[in-house]
């Protein structure tokens, strides 16, 4: 077996601004080392998923391992760690960063840097990681590279007056940035005699290998028949199988030692036992402490789904439990909606990922859904002195029980052009957020901080954002822990009859206009029936809105004759074939969109 | 169906004319002005396709000839009795040479008992005493007038070519020659209200006439009709009020108008929208709704035998100059034909019989449907008197909602 020098490797990613050319870098990156042919070559390698090329957004961590030969004469081996790209996923990219030594920062050489860029490069910085930049897309005939880098300069603080100005897209100048690696990214340390000490930075499920851990060997070695321990989950297994990426395929070795990225498999039948951020020990050699920064991440976003077709419920069920597989985020828990039947309270790390999952049961597994509206964890703190953490709407206690609630914040940071700042800040206002600071960046831009309840921005802020902006507002938060707040259930009566999957909290101040929007939105929505059907908002005994929807309209006498047979079939399968699409509650039959069509009532 | 002389099954005849002096402005039907030139390429290519059906007719036994349009009234006579010879002679009925034997056949369809029923509808405006007589000779024994309205403004507005004088003369015309006759009425004009339609049925009655089809207007994508009040008509359909068109409560005193005052005066509401005196009833029109077969020769004309639907070309020069072509050819399935026997069936006051429903597929009506009639009898939109199912008041109000309830999951 080959000796790898510890000296020639370099353990780093790619970080940017959605749209900035992270994954086109590393397509051309690995295309120019020669990893691929040209024919393999797929648009964008790392982004495995349909969905996640469909998108143009990366959704888990990929990592790949190339050979560059430098100018020095000297072969390098680059494992390329590709983080995703969005908030949902945010510690899952801090610990990708964990697991490199550098990283590149592609800047839009138009754009400059938003605010991902910064949140993005801060978080690298946390990490200790060399970060050098890279000027992309400097083809656009709007680049201007000498400013960005003089903004990179003043922002961020760090040297760019040497960095590599590239198009990824045509490959121009990629060749400088393979220098760079070498010469800018530090090789990686540690001794490969210590005790192991790998982190895990991602995992995959395999029907075959059991569960695939991705890791970077901080310290120590670790090969096949190796006892490896789980530090924070306990859990231990004997090593199977070691090996590093190829693209899109796992290639065994011996033995992965300090310093290099690679895979273990060891018969785990579960993910859950391999959490992201996790410390791999060897059980019989074990290290003193495990390695900084993990924490189990918890559900932001929790929604019901629930099979439109009822028969599919165990359908659902095993779709859920095959995506969980690679998926350690994605919680859920069987609950009964008396208006939906059996489904399932889901969490989610956010909107993002909520659509993600639905999309892949819906495409992957054909499954039909109902989606209700996603909402957040409450902490509703009842006069008996517990805490309950809300998820379902429908679980509020009496409120007489309640002393008082909190609803999660969230420390957002808005990076705009001024002439829309005042525009950005009265959206802010509107949802409820809390002014912390502005600070420019350059004479045309600022950015604005502020508390925002995360409720407030799960749904559409970011569509708002951007159409009160032009375009031009770039956006990224982070947890902020919890704050108390006057919040209240609003529930929908259709026909007299509650709708538990239509209950939502919602802020005091917000309930009436919400709960009228919803009756219109409502009114629209349910088709006419036999009778006329009363659409009620509510918030306890006391209702707030109403709207009428009319009975169904009389039909016209309408002949039909031979030659209209066809037609008036075709008539009545139309009727017939709307209503498939509905869901019956008490004798009402209400269109399955209807669930979440509170995501939408702030459309203007 | 019943099965007649010998092994003959029996068989309505739909012949189409698809000429107009002007189309109507609400007129979706396939109709054109057309030269003299024209109808007569027309009528000879309509003789030549009954003539080679021939073989097939000869199998049937022809209870109701229907002869619809357009107008065709504004032929020349002799091309409608030209047509029906035809007709019989492909059917085997011998009706030309009295020398040898023969009787003419077309003496009997005069009578009163007549074994076929044969209609023709007619415009006012092109009908005459003289033209009636040689329908009568020609065989027709029923008559259909299309009048829509009683009022001249109204008239002008939906772009009739008659007024209401002009219709009572061809109405007094057609009753000097013939007992049965129909006539066509519209409801639901742009502006019109209740009380001029209220006036329009109790001009109509006045004459009376022993059939009466009562429509609503139905705003059709296509016509002049649809430029002028398609966006009202979607604004009612959506609960607005509409500006025009009369709103959906006026509408509806219309209907339960039409009702009352027809069941005043001794009709009977045998479907949806047709009301007749006892031994009226339209025998062709009964048939499409009882599932029988019929055959349509013409532009366009549609067919249905032993579960097997097509029509003919819609197009007139392909209809003039190629060779016949059945198309969208359907083979029911027996889930087809039973939904149609019930959405069809349902049409008709008498509703569906269930014996012949169960003699007809080898299963009962509640063996394929029970759930939906349990569903629909508790809703109070169907009822059950002795072996029929027939829809209430109510399910005749809503009768699409009912009817679709028929179709079975694919």
């Amino acid at each position: 077996m080959e000796t790898i020098d510890q000296n020639k490797i370099r353990n780093f990613c790619i970080i940017a601004h959605i749209d900035h050319g992270k994954s086109t870098l590393a397509d051309r990156i690995i295309e120019m080392t020669g990893l691929l042919t040209n024919r393999e070559m797929q648009a964008q390698v790392l982004d495995n998923m349909e969905l996640e090329r469909e998108r143009g957004i990366t959704i888990k961590a990929q990592t790949v391992r190339i050979v560059y030969k430098a100018r020095d004469g000297e072969e390098y081996i680059f494992n390329l760690i590709d983080t995703p790209g969005h908030v949902d996923f945010n510690y899952e990219v801090s610990r990708s960063l964990a697991a490199c030594d550098g990283a590149i920062l592609v800047v839009d050489a138009a754009q400059g840097i938003e605010a991902q860029t910064l949140a993005n490069v801060y978080l690298a910085l946390d990490h200790d990681l060399d970060v050098f930049p890279v000027i992309n897309k400097i083809d656009l005939p709007s680049a201007d590279p000498q400013r960005v880098m003089d903004e990179i300069e003043d922002v961020i603080g760090i040297e760019a007056q040497g960095a590599p100005c590239i198009s990824a897209k045509s490959g121009l100048n990629v060749e400088e940035v393979l220098e760079q690696i070498v010469e800018k990214i530090p090789a990686p340390s540690g001794d490969p005699d210590a005790p192991l000490q790998a982190l895990i930075f991602d995992s995959l499920y395999d029907a075959y290998k059991g569960v695939i851990i991705f890791c970077r060997i901080k310290e120590g070695t670790v090969k096949k028949g190796t006892m490896i321990r789980m530090m924070a989950t306990k859990a231990e297994f004997e090593t199977v199988e070691v090996g590093y990426f190829g693209a899109g395929q796992f290639i065994p070795c011996e033995e992965l030692s300090a310093g290099m990225v690679g895979y273990i498999t060891a018969s785990i039948k579960n993910v859950t036992d391999t959490r992201v951020g996790d410390t791999v020990t060897d059980k019989n050699n074990p290290c003193s402490s495990p390695l900084p920064g993990y924490k189990k991440v918890n559900p932001m976003v929790y929604c019901g789904l629930y099979p439109a077709d009822g028969a599919k419920y165990q359908d659902l069920r095993d779709a859920l439990d095959k995506l969980q597989l690679n998926d350690a985020a994605l919680q859920f828990e069987p609950e009964t909606s008396v208006a939906l039947g059996f489904g399932f309270r889901c969490g989610f790390l956010g909107l993002l990922h909520l659509e993600v999952i639905q999309e892949r049961l819906e495409r992957e597994y054909n499954l039909d859904l109902v989606t209700t509206a996603p909402g957040v964890v409450y902490k509703v703190h009842k006069t008996d002195g517990t805490c309950i953490e809300l998820t379902n709407p429908s679980n509020l206690p009496d409120p007489s029980q309640i002393e008082y609630m909190e609803e999660p914040m969230v420390k957002a940071e808005i990076m705009v052009t001024s002439e829309y700042i005042g525009a950005i800040m009265d959206l802010c206002q509107e949802r409820r957020g809390i002014y912390i600071s502005m600070e420019y960046m350059e004479e045309t831009r600022a950015l604005l901080k502020y508390d925002l309840p995360l409720n407030e921005i799960i749904y559409d802020f970011f569509d708002a954002l951007k159409s009160r902006s032009r375009g031009y507002a770039s956006f990224d938060y982070e947890m902020k822990g919890y704050a108390g707040s006057e919040l209240v259930k609003l529930d929908i009566l259709i026909n007299k009859e509650e709708v538990d999957a239509l209950s939502f909290i919602v802020h005091a101040e917000s309930a009436y206009e919400r709960g009228r929007k919803m009756c219109e939105k409502l009114k629209e929505e349910i088709p006419r029936h036999l009778f006329e059907i009363p659409i009620q908002a509510a918030i306890g005994s006391k209702i707030i809105a109403r709207e009428t929807v009319k009975a169904m309209r009389k039909d016209v006498l309408a002949k039909c004759y031979g030659g209209d047979i066809t037609r008036k079939r075709k008539l009545l399968e139309k009727q017939k074939e709307g209503k498939k699409r509905m869901r019956q509650i008490g004798n009402v039959e209400i269109p399955q969109k209807v669930f979440m069509s509170v995501l939408k009532l702030e459309d203007k | 169906m019943q099965k007649k002389e010998g092994n003959k099954k029996s068989l309505g005849i739909y012949v189409h004319i698809p000429f107009c002096v002007k189309k109507c402005d609400y007129c979706d039907f396939l109709s054109q002005t057309g030269s003299k030139n024209m109808q007569e390429r027309y009528v000879r290519r309509l003789l030549s396709e009954i003539r080679c059906h021939a073989p097939l007719l000869g199998q049937y036994e022809p209870d109701s000839i229907f002869i619809g349009g357009g107008t065709p009234s504004i032929l020349e006579p002799a091309w409608i009795a030209h047509i029906l010879d035809a007709l019989c002679l492909a059917c085997g009925i011998k009706i030309k040479d009295t020398r040898e034997g023969y009787i003419d056949v077309r003496e009997k369809f005069r009578s009163a008992d007549s074994p076929i029923e044969i209609t023709i509808e007619c415009n006012p405006g092109t009908l005459d005493l003289e033209k009636l007589y040689v329908y009568k000779k020609a065989g027709i024994n029923r008559i259909s007038l299309g009048l829509q309205s009683a009022n001249d403004a109204e008239l002008k507005l939906l772009g009739r070519i008659h007024t209401w004088e002009q219709f009572v003369q061809s109405a007094n015309a057609v009753k000097e020659v013939f007992a049965n006759w129909n006539v066509d009425l519209m409801s639901a004009l742009p502006g019109q209200s209740t009380e001029s339609y209220r006036q329009s049925l109790e001009k109509v009655l006045a004459l009376e006439p022993p059939h009466l089809s009562a429509y609503s207007l139905i705003v059709e994508e296509g016509t002049p009709f649809y430029e002028r009040y398609g966006a009202d008509m979607q604004a009612r359909d959506r609960g607005e009020r509409p500006a025009v068109l009369p709103s959906e409560e006026e509408e509806r005193r219309m209907y339960e108008m039409t009702k009352e005052l027809l069941s005043r005066h001794g009709f009977s509401r045998y479907e949806i929208s047709n009301y007749a005196r006892s031994g009226y009833e339209c025998r062709h029109n009964l048939r499409y709704w009882r599932r029988g077969d019929y055959i349509g020769f013409g532009l366009g004309a549609a067919s249905c035998m032993d579960n097997v639907r097509w029509h003919n070309t819609e197009n007139m020069e392909e209809y003039l100059t190629q060779p016949h072509k059945r198309q969208d050819v359907q083979h029911l399935t027996e889930n087809e034909q039973m939904e149609e026997c019930m959405f069809l069936g349902l049409r008709c006051m008498k509703g569906v019989d269930t014996e012949q429903f169960c003699r007809q597929f080898g299963r009962t009506v509640e063996m394929v449907f029970g759930e939906v009639l349990a569903d629909l009898e508790k809703k109070e939109l169907l009822k059950q008197t002795g072996k029929y199912i027939q829809l209430t008041q109510f399910g005749i109000d809503v009768s699409n909602y009912v009817l679709a309830q028929f179709l079975l999951e694919k």
